[in-house]
């Protein structure tokens, strides 16, 4: 039933790297280390700058894929993987969008599953990829009833 | 602290338990993320989606667990991590966070990575790979 929406890229959207989100979601996930928070760690680093955790992608606006109606309640979460050309830089300007990789359904114990890879993709402002992410949601037989109604 | 790069094959880094998990980690969580799922924070909304309780962000522990890795910024960075989620983390639950040095190809070592909780079951599961700096990568990226 979201077959259709393969291949829709979302809008891009402009993100910052903004020190206290990063300091925010270093404490979140408690890695609250000095080369995340502490500007002279970053300065004195290889890459002259702080830098910021790996999952922090999760805080960006991706934009939106038409047409693309996911419920907020009742999804799951079930692989996550992401990709870096190198860690990103705070205060950097970074660039967000995603896709939709691909929709399958797979009969399981609990009824017919839904998977929706969606991949995400983070450039710098001269269009260079910096990060990419895929994440895997899993929609129940029941959630998916729901949005059909 | 021993280099990242000079981990053997099957050496592991040190394992990290975190503190039990409590309810004002999962908030800080999701305010820092901005994934305010209900269930992650509030009872009565876990329990009418079928759970017992409020369960952890399947992100926070994949976002714990990349510390293992983070005091070796000046050798290199994660430039792969993908995981599974296997398992629900519910309050309380004490996790162990392991990362063993499966292989090395170059400048690039793969660890198997596993967050476990106190009864021993795998909650998230997956691959870090670590690229170390080589001499002209340094300038090169940077």
């Amino acid at each position: 039933m979201l077959e259709e929406h393969i291949g829709k890229y979302s809008n891009k959207v402009k993100n910052t790297v903004e020190r206290g989100a990063v300091k925010k979601f270093a404490e979140a996930i408690g890695d609250p280390h000095p080369i995340y928070l502490d500007e002279e760690t970053g300065k004195k680093s290889r890459y002259k700058n702080n830098i910021a955790p790996p999952t922090f992608p999760r805080v960006f606006d991706y934009g939106v894929i038409e047409g693309l109606k996911l419920p907020s309640k009742g999804l799951i979460h079930g692989e996550q993987t992401f990709h870096y050309e190198r860690p990103l830089l705070v205060g950097e300007e970074i660039l967000c969008y995603s896709k939709v990789e691909n929709y399958y359904e797979k009969k399981g114990k609990h009824g017919e599953l839904g998977f929706l890879v969606v991949k995400s993709f983070g450039e710098d402002p001269s269009g260079q990829i910096i990060f990419t992410s895929k994440q895997t949601v899993i929609i129940t037989e029941a959630v998916r009833k729901e949005m059909i109604v | 602290m021993k280099k990242i790069a000079e981990l053997k094959i099957g050496e592991a880094l040190e394992d990290v338990q975190l503190n039990p998990v409590s309810r004002l980690d999962l908030i800080k969580y999701a305010g820092a993320s901005g994934d305010y799922n209900p269930i992650h924070t509030i009872d009565e909304e876990a329990k009418k989606a079928g759970l017992p309780g409020i369960i952890a962000h399947g992100m926070w522990t994949m976002g714990n667990l990349s510390k293992l890795f983070t005091s070796y910024y000046e050798e290199g960075f994660i430039q792969d991590y993908s995981i599974r989620f296997k398992g629900m983390v519910f309050l309380n639950d004490v996790i162990t966070l392991k990362a063993t040095l499966e292989e090395k190809m170059g400048n690039q070592l793969r660890f198997n990575v596993l967050a476990v909780n106190q009864k021993g079951n795998e909650v998230l599961k997956g691959e870090v790979l670590f690229k170390t700096f080589t001499g002209t990568d340094i300038t090169h990226i940077f």
